[in-house]
């Protein structure tokens, strides 16, 4: 072999993910034209590379928030607890596919469906058992729901009233991140203008009633999850995220009075550097532009606060135990990053929802990170490395190409309208599919040191009985509650929504009337329509 | 004369929006050399057994990740019986837990894939009972 042939093939396998060859080693050549001052900085001050806090985890550690629900709200309830018991610090709520896409339990396109994924919470009662003997004014809660999030943040409201805790007080987030719904996730209801304007309704409602609450958890995870790269994640996540402040903005808000509450929400997978590097330049990107495109003036707009996931989409059925190892490097990359909360994912997910073992070791490896290896020690720990600032330049100028590609295509809503993220999130899963196939990917137990047989690991199982249940329940809600009081306050909620009277106030009525999330989301889909994707797969 | 392309109707039933696989699928099946027809998200039983009327295809293929694949398989499988494709090659791929795959084995759905499976084995294995019929 050449030298020539010898280099090609070292260069074809030291690949970054966004397809520039690596080198050997990093020097102080590759990062001479950052600006300490400006582009890192310090931890608390723009342009917050180094993180949104000047103590960071010196002050208190991420939040431990593992995302859990499945069954009933009584069965959920019940996870709640013991996680809080073995030390989880947030809660974060699972919602089954009925929910997320706006049904109630007993309707027929929910059938088989009912808490499976997730747990099924269809009305104020539902959400009363959820939380039961749980203060929700002590408490954080994260809840993973979009195109329905109006109405169960009512449902959320409604039950902090029920226990004494008045709406200012709670604490917590709606995911409410639409866009990327159409883009990646694809658990939407209306078309793309009446959901805007619905979010638009929430950040004005929140910003009166609801003040510690998250508005937005803008999402890279599910755009991860979907088959992007690490680049695309980061860019199209903040192009989302640009484009909510722009309709605020176009709705008359003041930046400042709704971009505080804005949060973010990212993967955590495998490639350990690169993915810290996507953190810090997420931080930098949000701040500058926050700073000098949008012109916000209090610097809690310029914070890019986020959650983190470790990526489900890295783990493997086979030998289910691996996951745990990769599970907890991908949460030490997270941590590395300075992630404000985070969810590690079991060891079983690829096979079903957790068990109670297999969540408890999950939580486990967090506060083994958080306890015992020291990094949360001193903030940013690797700023000043060679390759990581020059990785975290790269990420910057990738994600500044996909920006100025978006505005091309007219800005986020045109371009996903076009199919532009769609297609590109596509191409590089089936790119990931095929370098695993070719072996230029390896993961293990996949395509190298394969065993033959299956997994012998418990599995949970959801309880056929729980659908019957859940729509025995909302049957009798339904005989029960005051159906006059329900329809009218539903049909205030119309009159609203062909009008622009801010939606919220409403649902919330409707919601205290015992009105189902069903019924309220029919009510607006009578408004606002359904969107329909075109069906193209590349 | 020239052998007629093997054709698939690839379908995602249920509320999931979960693509990713169905989508990869579509892809190497294409590139394979055979007809793919994508349904798009959410579908019923009953769309998905009328466009595999209306397409003709030779195999449907099922992509389910939302756990309510008990439900949803056997009403499809039923659909296609009463539509006179009992016997075209029905195959889906989602998080189907061993024991759940094999009821559903029983009652006709060919083959379930899981997750990590090559798609050049989806691929073969659809080659082979096209062949056979």
């Amino acid at each position: 072999m050449s030298k020539d042939d010898d280099e090609t093939v070292s260069s074809q396998k030291f690949l970054a993910s966004f397809q520039e060859p690596l080198k050997p080693v990093y020097t102080p050549a590759d990062t001479e034209k950052t600006d300490y001052a400006c582009e890192i900085g310090y931890p608390g001050q723009f342009p917050f590379t180094r993180g949104v806090y000047p103590s960071m985890y010196r002050g208190q550690a991420w939040t431990m928030r593992q995302f859990s629900g499945f069954g009933s709200a009584g069965d959920t309830n019940k996870r709640y607890k013991f996680l809080l018991e073995k030390g989880q610090t947030g809660l974060s709520v699972a919602f089954d596919m009925p929910t997320i896409m706006g049904y109630d339990s007993d309707h027929q396109r929910a059938q088989g469906e009912v808490g499976k994924c997730g747990v099924a919470v269809a009305s104020v009662e539902n959400m009363e058992t959820l939380f039961k003997g749980i203060p929700l004014d002590k408490i954080s809660t994260s809840m993973t729901i979009n195109a329905p999030a109006a109405i169960l943040l009512a449902f959320y409201i409604a039950v902090g009233e029920k226990q004494g805790v008045s709406s200012n007080k709670l604490r917590g987030t709606i995911q409410n991140d639409i866009l990327k719904e159409y883009i990646a996730q694809k658990s939407w209801i209306f078309p793309p203008k009446p959901s805007m304007r619905v979010i638009t309704d929430i950040l004005r409602f929140c910003t009166d009633n609801v003040q510690k609450w998250n508005t937005i958890s803008i999402s890279g995870y599910h755009i991860r999850e979907a088959g992007s790269t690490a680049l695309q994640e980061l860019a199209f996540t903040l192009a989302d995220g640009f484009a909510y402040v722009e309709y605020g903005m176009a709705a008359g808000m003041d930046v400042d009075a709704f971009a505080p509450r804005l949060s973010f929400f990212f993967n955590a997978h495998q490639n350990f550097f690169e993915e810290i590097a996507k953190y810090r330049a997420a931080r930098r990107i949000w701040a500058k532009k926050m700073k000098n495109k949008y012109k916000a003036k209090d610097e809690k707009s310029l914070l890019m606060r986020f959650h983190t996931q470790t990526a489900g989409c890295s783990l493997t059925a086979q030998q289910p135990e691996n996951n745990i190892v990769r599970t907890a490097y991908e949460a030490l990359g997270a941590v590395l990053g300075g992630t404000q909360s985070l969810h590690t994912n079991s060891m079983d997910e690829t096979l079903a929802l957790p068990t109670e073992k297999a969540v408890k070791t999950a939580l486990r490896t967090q506060q083994i990170i958080a306890a015992e290896t020291g990094v949360t020690d001193t903030i940013d720990p690797l700023a000043g490395s060679y390759y990581i600032e020059w990785l975290t330049d790269r990420f910057e100028a990738g994600a500044e190409e996909y920006f100025a590609k978006i505005e091309e295509l007219g800005g986020v809503v045109p371009a996903l309208e076009q199919g532009f993220f769609q297609r590109e999130i596509a191409n590089s899963a089936y790119k990931y599919q095929k370098e695993i196939e070719t072996k230029q990917r390896i993961i293990v137990g996949i395509n190298q040191f394969v065993e033959d047989g299956k997994p012998d690991i418990d599995l949970l199982k959801i309880d056929p009985e729980t659908e019957k249940q859940q729509i025995a329940g909302l049957k009798k809600l339904r005989t029960k509650r005051d159906n006059t009081s329900v329809k009218n306050c539903l049909a205030n909620l119309a009159k609203a929504a062909k009008c622009s009277d801010n939606l919220m106030p409403h649902i919330v009525n409707s919601a205290k009337s015992l009105a189902t999330l069903g019924e309220i989301i029919q009510v607006l889909k009578s408004e606002f329509g359904e969107y329909r994707e075109p069906p193209t797969y590349w | 004369m020239k052998k007629k392309n093997i054709r698939v109707l690839v379908a995602k039933p249920g509320l999931d929006g979960h693509d990713r696989g169905a989508k990869v699928i579509a892809c190497a099946l294409r590139d394979a050399g055979m007809e793919v027809i994508y349904t798009g998200l959410h579908q019923t039983p009953e769309m998905i057994a009328e466009a595999a009327l209306q397409e003709d295809v030779d195999v449907i293929g099922v992509s389910i990740l939302s756990g309510a694949h008990m439900t949803l398989l056997p009403k499809i499988k039923k659909l296609l019986k009463e539509k006179g494709l009992g016997r075209k090659l029905l195959i889906g791929g989602g998080i189907i837990p061993e024991e759940d795959a094999k009821k559903l084995n029983k009652i006709g759905i060919n083959k379930l894939f899981g997750p990590g499976t090559p798609t050049g084995e989806i691929v073969d294995f659809i080659r082979k009972q096209t062949s056979v019929k």
